[in-house]
């Protein structure tokens, strides 16, 4: 099939216009959560996509901070307000990183991999948390954005940054669909499957466990670059357990059978979470950990699998 | 040759700390393949028991000396309740599923526990340090050390041994280690493996409560110290190799003396040199200093 006549390609890109021409109706903080939403969402599809190659990723948060920093640092420090320069940065910084990394990485399967990616992202929270020049837990803000030189006023620069968060991860979610098509990832499926037949038919598990990871890096630094530029600021909290945490969590909600459930999920919870933070702040945790453990034990596809039997059944 | 010794004192004493909140994370694992991340709420409910009870118990009026009871004893109910509580009411439903999904399962029940830490106990820091300023100091070479934190040099030697003793020294014991070996042909011997999966996870789970008492008074009890403790064992028992009670307290005391000199020489260092010890060791052993070869699966 090719790539314009995919009708799953199709409907991403439709709604991409779509995501858009809504903006101005949305009110102002509908909008906020869908777009910072969209950005974390990218950093899901990185869990989503090593998920795919039977690698849990605890430790996501690495690159969704690393992401955030490159755009907060050079913006604050170097000047640099250009969005599409911030943006190619946080990508740059996060899988120069994961280029790195990925060579001891791309050795552990499992729990391994699990924790050795916790206790990275772990580092990372700790040294910022201790950096006093990037304002420890309280982290910094970034100055106002500007769009290929020109600087907007205020509400359209708003709009202009939304509508490049729509663009970037409606494009990615289309390539990554593209990618768990393409032999690369379907080797990766065959990783989780079974990892010896897979050397024995010629593959490098290794290097395709590396190529993953690096992609899964890119992604969640892309979304950190384009969180922290919705925000207007970023702190260490981005690094932290929590927050890799939340991205497992919704990966496993939604599924990872399909790259727009995982997007749509982390919209509904940033929704949900609003509502229940206000509710009642300390009961949060125990939400997401009892419909963790409700979905494992119930739903092992997710709810996207709801969706599916569905269609299958009728 | 001061600061020789000193290093020598405080990485024993972190080692021993490192140990005993490491040594329930490998048992359990070593039995039942379960890396469980809930080991960290676990020391957390363990030093918030212990705050609580020691501090009831000084309130009260009673001799000081009695809070050293006070401590264990609060670890041990916390530790064989939610031990309990986890085993039967979650992971029997999970047994003979992915290792992965394991921790998925084990990461969720930490999410669920440390926010049942703060509604019981709300986000203030409680504070024990009685029972660690009652023993008092002694000079080692005219540097003051805590008498306390030898008194933890001694439980951490008692609890391995007791540890090592009951695997290898009693017939349970034996049972457990034929578990560990092979869980299916333990099965058909006529052991009651699900028994001795309870078992080992509450005694884990006591392992963990008492690293947690213990550490109370030498800390202020916050949310959030389950976290550091999980990454911290982890890394542990993967430098002795996942499973190992040996391993752990080789991975302890590795970590423990490297991240002591650490302090005294190039204290900017201390956050990550646990870590890098542990990266350095997996790249030339991948699984440890001491895990068993794994077979492939075809």
């Amino acid at each position: 099939m090719s790539v314009l006549t995919d009708r799953n390609v199709l409907v991403l890109l439709a709604a991409i216009p779509l995501l858009i021409a809504a903006g101005p109706i949305m009110p102002d903080w509908v909008r906020f959560f869908l777009q910072v939403s969209l950005a974390s969402g990218l950093a899901v599809l990185g869990v989503v996509v090593q998920m795919r190659a039977g690698l849990v990723s605890f430790g996501q948060g690495l690159y969704y901070c690393l992401g955030a920093y490159a755009a907060g640092m050079t913006g604050h420090f170097v000047g640099v307000t250009d969005v599409f320069a911030l943006l190619g940065l946080g990508i740059v910084v996060a899988a120069g990183v994961a280029v790195v990394l990925g060579f001891l990485m791309s050795r552990y399967r499992e729990i391994f991999f699990a924790m050795l990616s916790l206790a990275l992202s772990m580092i990372l929270y700790g040294l910022l948390v201790k950096a006093e020049v990037l304002g420890s837990t309280d982290g910094f803000n970034l100055p106002k954005a500007t769009f290929l030189g020109l600087a907007p006023t205020e509400q359209a620069l708003r709009f202009a940054v939304y509508a490049l968060t729509c663009a970037v991860t409606l494009l990615a979610a289309i390539f990554l669909y593209r990618y768990l098509k393409s032999p690369m990832g379907r080797i990766g499926e065959a990783i989780a499957q079974n990892e010896i037949r897979v050397e024995y038919l010629g593959s490098s598990a290794r290097t395709v466990v590396h190529i993953t990871y690096v992609l899964a890096a890119a992604l969640s630094g892309a979304g950190g670059a384009l969180a922290a530029l919705a925000n207007g600021h970023v702190d260490p909290e981005m690094a932290n357990w929590t927050t890799s945490g939340q991205f497992v969590f919704v990966a496993l909600l939604s599924g990872t059978g399909n790259v727009a459930a995982p997007l749509i999920g982390n919209f509904l919870l940033e929704m949900i979470r609003v509502y229940a933070v206000a509710w009642s702040p300390y009961t949060w945790q125990l939400i997401l950990g009892a419909t963790m453990l409700l979905v494992i034990l119930f739903l092992p596809g997710g709810l996207w699998s709801l969706v599916e039997r569905r269609k299958a059944g009728g | 040759m001061l600061k020789l010794v000193a290093i020598f004192i405080d990485g024993l004493v972190y080692a021993s700390w490192l140990f005993m909140v490491s040594v329930g994370l490998t048992l359990i694992y070593g039995v039942m393949k379960i890396l469980n991340i809930a080991h960290g709420s676990l020391f957390a409910l363990g030093a918030y028991a212990a705050a609580s009870l020691v501090g009831a118990y000084f309130a009260s009026g009673l001799p000081p000396a009695g809070s050293y009871v006070v401590l264990p004893v609060a670890a041990v109910i916390v530790g064989a309740f939610f031990g309990l509580l986890i085993e039967r009411g979650i992971l029997r439903f999970m047994y003979g599923r992915d290792e992965v999904l394991m921790v998925l399962v084990t990461y969720a029940v930490f999410l669920v526990l440390e926010d049942v830490i703060k509604l019981v106990w709300g986000v203030d820091p409680y504070f024990t340090a009685q029972p660690y300023g009652l023993l008092g100091t002694i000079d080692v070479l005219g540097l003051p050390y805590a008498v306390y934190d030898f008194a933890l040099i001694a439980i951490a030697l008692a609890l391995g041994a007791a540890v090592w003793w009951g695997l290898n020294r009693t017939g349970r014991g034996k049972l457990l280690v034929a578990v560990i070996h092979d869980r299916e042909m333990s099965r058909a011997m006529g052991i009651n493996v699900t028994a001795m999966f309870l078992v080992t996870f509450i005694i884990g789970s006591m392992l963990g409560a008492i690293g947690g008492a213990l550490t109370a008074p030498k800390i202020s009890v916050v949310p959030g110290i389950g976290v550091e403790v999980i990454v911290l064992a982890f890394a542990v028992v993967v430098i002795g190799g996942l499973g190992s009670i040996g391993g752990a307290a080789v991975g302890a005391l590795v970590a423990g003396f490297v991240r002591a000199a650490t302090v005294h020489l190039y204290p900017e260092a201390e956050l990550f040199v646990i870590y890098g010890v542990m990266a350095l060791v997996l790249a030339v052993w991948p699984h440890g200093l001491f895990a068993q070869a794994e077979a492939r699966k075809i």
